[in-house]
């Protein structure tokens, strides 16, 4: 009964959509207040039904409800119960139906949190966003309903959820990896809202910044989480495989990067404009194909769902629509999006021009990377692959000027900067960061070059960022007005978020040149009792025994590792058999630590009772996360910047001839 | 020419040279990493009438058939013979396994071609769901390909993500 509700309420939610993509853009076009108002409740409305249907799943989830289709599918009466509730999430409609969960929680967000912005704008930016539901609300009702009814014959017990998905990452992957898709559909609305109505300065950047940041924080924090469970659950040791998925999610954070410093500049200097509506129009159509590649079963990958021909065809016709659309509309707005500002070549923004250029092109790189196997199949071509190598190459190449641009970025002026006033410290940048990354790649054992060049990286972003802080503040130290302390104090939040985003970056950069280099993988074959030592570790295959779990069964190899004669770390790494799905599992036994994990995993077990195992001493892998976490705070600290809540500056877009002081010190 | 056009003709050029220079080399890259796709019969007979040659870096798709798995006794060497619907071809591969690798299964190998009939594998993959199969090798198996009873009957949809 409660799945039949659930269902009501999406059809309910839809109708919602439709009002939603209607009332308020008409009432925008007649000026009609009450029309812009009910915009408000309509977003509402949306998310109360959406969430009450998500409910009722997470019911039939909870109770069991095999006759529903899609938990036959995906759960079992054996499954935890915590498992039951992120089973929802574990297939293709479920996740879908949280997918559209997160989407209408935005589109409250926005109806809630945008009492700074003129309501006409509001009301444009709601419809859009209805306009996008009724697309994402039609699919899901007309290819993936979750609430089909497997009647009269229904099975006792589920298929099981996928063993792969029964994990903590796999809990809070999902769902911020969705908060990011979606939340790029904010940036979207943002965008065309401002085309429609044609107000094309530079407010609406203004207005859209903290949305697209926290888009982007959620996208970061998502694609950081899948690369970490892909690391341990997977039990392959890769943090990174440049599969399509990951690629489709990729992509987006790559045009999300250049769209949230293309939005500075905009919004600041009145330039890029028709560039940034381009990178938000771009940055949700990618978040869709991301989608489309996922769920219409068209890419061999990890994750594919299993194919379905006419929802690949819905979403290729939504993405047609979407893109069409949008591009069609900036085709026509175009030739009223003229710069007013005006730049010297040597500028921060030509710097940030480098910045989009370099990630722009990382994008069309994946992205040809990732379609190019398909558009060759599809052309009766063949099969091909195309492997990881060339995605490291490409990035190779296009991290070195990223990286310098990086740097200098933060430290030059708006408008003209004099080189000569720049040249010392840039200097003095340059040498700190070669002998810093010099002497730190020493310390390792066979020194590789390519890990000294990452660490020169690192260390030029970081040393830099440091420079421009100590510029920052300054002329208030000279002045003798302040401490350090308080004038650190004194920056602004958004101004620390840049500084956080450039930093974890750093850190990111520092975890894979590190891990890419002096990673050391090996596959054994051992005998209980056997060791193998490995970069002054020793490790001891201990004994194997057997576990039971709620709905697997385990051998558990217990392995010690030794470190000079001490025991550093007791790795238990299972092999897992789910009897549900006939399914085996490899858990991975790791000892994280800041510079180093160490990994061990089961391979099969050989005739003669020996196993194969996989051990591997991977340094400073974890900084490639947390460096991703920092970028996502840093996101997050710039979003509390109080000036994207104030309402006086947004309702009158400040003229050029006074900028405030605040504002021209300020950075990104 | 005034001076700020110039100097914006200076920028748009560095960018296209730059743009173009990414392109070159993308290409480049590309032309060293791109892996045909093959059956174990196309390797023998040809695919649109090319043998591959020996050397050729490709990856194969097939079944493992079974008994012709072997091991090494002492180190992780193993190999074994595919086949799709005509001559076999046999992968030699030095590492572990997929979990989901076994007789009867449709795996993917990544190698060398080291002779017409033998592929040295540095990758091996077979997919985390049982009832998988690539999709490249169920389209040139169409017609072979097998529906145990107890799967026609369920809805469309699998786990993933």
């Amino acid at each position: 009964m409660l799945a039949e509700l659930g269902n009501f309420a999406l059809v309910l939610a839809l109708m919602m959509g439709i009002l939603l993509s209607i009332y308020p853009m008409w009432g925008a076009y007649k000026n009609h207040t009450k029309m812009m108002a009910m915009a408000k409740p309509l977003a509402i409305g949306m998310f109360v039904f959406t969430a009450f249907a998500y409910g009722c799943l997470t019911h039939g989830f909870i109770t069991d409800d095999f006759s529903l289709t899609y938990v036959a599918n995906t759960s079992n009466s054996t499954l935890p119960l915590y498992y039951k509730i992120t089973a929802v999430w574990g297939g293709h409609e479920g996740s879908f139906l949280l997918w559209v969960l997160i989407f209408s929680m935005w589109t409250v967000a926005v109806a809630l949190f945008s009492k700074a912005i003129p309501l006409k704008m509001v009301a444009r930016v709601l419809s859009i966003l209805g306009m996008v539901g009724i697309g994402f609300y039609l699919f899901m009702l007309l290819t993936s309903n979750p609430f089909d009814r497997l009647l009269p014959f229904f099975p006792i017990d589920g298929k099981d959820l996928n063993p792969l998905l029964q994990d903590f990452g796999m809990i809070i992957h999902p769902p911020m990896l969705y908060m990011g898709y979606v939340g790029f559909s904010v940036a979207f609305a943002f965008a065309l809202a401002a085309l429609i109505s044609g107000q094309l300065d530079s407010t609406w950047a203004r207005w859209s910044r903290p949305w697209t940041i926290a888009a982007w924080s959620f996208l970061t924090a998502g694609v950081a989480l899948g690369s970490w469970w892909a690391y341990y659950e997977l039990g392959w040791g890769g943090w990174w495989f440049w599969d399509p998925v990951e690629n489709a999610s990729f992509m987006p954070w790559l045009i999300g990067t250049a769209l949230i410093h293309s939005l500075a500049v905009t919004e600041k200097r009145k330039v890029f404009k028709s560039w940034t509506v381009l990178l938000a129009i771009s940055a949700f159509s990618l978040s869709l194909l991301g989608t489309f590649l996922v769920r219409s079963g068209v890419l061999v990958s990890v994750h594919s769902f299993a194919s379905d021909p006419s929802r690949g065809l819905f979403i290729l016709g939504l993405l047609v629509v979407i893109i069409g659309g949008s591009l069609g509309l900036y085709a026509y707005r175009a030739p009223q999006l003229k710069a007013t500002g005006r730049y010297q070549l040597f500028s921060r923004e030509v710097l940030l021009i480098g910045n989009n250029v370099f990630l722009t092109a990382a994008t069309l790189v994946v992205l040809l990377g990732t379609l190019l196997p398909l558009v060759h199949k599809e052309l009766g071509m063949g099969s091909i692959s195309i492997g990881a190598p060339f995605f490291n190459q490409m990035f190779t190449y296009l991290i070195m000027p990223f990286v310098l641009f990086m740097g200098i970025g933060p430290l030059t002026r708006w408008k003209s900067q004099s080189p000569q006033a720049l040249y010392k410290q840039l200097l003095l940048a340059f040498a700190l960061s070669i002998s810093a990354g010099v002497l730190i790649n020493a310390s390792f054992e066979q020194s590789s070059y390519m890990a000294a060049f990452g660490l020169v990286m690192s260390f030029w972003i970081i040393v830099a960022t440091i420079m421009e802080i100590q510029q920052r503040i300054q002329p208030q130290l000279t002045s003798g007005k302040s401490t350090i302390l308080q004038s650190l104090q004194k920056l602004t939040p958004s101004h620390w978020g840049m500084v956080f985003g450039h930093l974890g970056f750093a850190v990111t950069l520092i975890g894979i040149a590190l891990v890419s280099a002096y990673n050391v993988e090996r596959n054994v074959r051992m005998t209980i009792g056997d060791s193998v030592s490995l970069q002054g570790y020793e490790f001891v295959f201990k004994d194997v025994s057997n576990y039971t779990g709620p709905n697997y069964t385990a051998d558990v190899g217990h392995v010690d590792v030794y470190q000079n004669s001490k025991k550093v770390a007791q790795l238990s790494a299972e092999k897992r058999f789910y009897p549900v799905q006939r399914n085996v599992m490899t858990e991975a036994g790791i000892d994280s630590g800041l510079t180093r994990d160490l990994f061990v995993a089961l391979g099969e077990q050989l005739k003669n009772g020996d196993w194969s195992v996989r051990i591997y001493v991977k340094p400073f892998i974890n900084w490639i996360w947390l460096g991703a976490f920092i970028m996502a705070f840093g996101g997050i600290l710039s979003i509390s910047d109080k000036r994207y809540r104030m309402t006086k500056m947004a309702k009158k877009p400040h003229t050029n001839k006074t900028p405030s002081p605040v504002l021209k010190e300020q950075v990104s | 020419m005034n001076p700020r056009r110039q100097k914006r003709l200076m920028a748009v050029s560095a960018i296209l040279l730059i743009v173009g220079g990414a392109i070159g080399l993308m290409l480049y890259a590309l032309t060293q990493n791109i892996d045909l796709f093959y059956t174990p019969s196309e390797i023998i007979q040809g695919k649109d009438g090319k043998i591959p040659e020996v050397g050729q870096r490709l990856r194969i798709g097939g079944m493992v058939v079974p008994g012709t798995v072997k091991r090494d006794q002492q180190t992780l060497a193993v190999s074994f013979d595919l086949v799709d619907t005509g001559p076999t071809v046999t992968v030699s591969y030095q590492g572990i396994l997929p979990d989901l690798f076994r007789e009867g299964q449709g795996i993917v190998a990544t190698g060398v071609l080291t002779k017409n009939n033998h592929i040295e594998a540095h990758e091996v993959l077979a997919k985390h769901d049982e009832e998988y199969m690539p999709p490249e090798l169920a389209e040139k198996m169409k017609g072979i390909k097998h529906v145990k009873p107890d799967q026609a009957s369920y809805g469309s949809s699998k786990a993933g993500e």
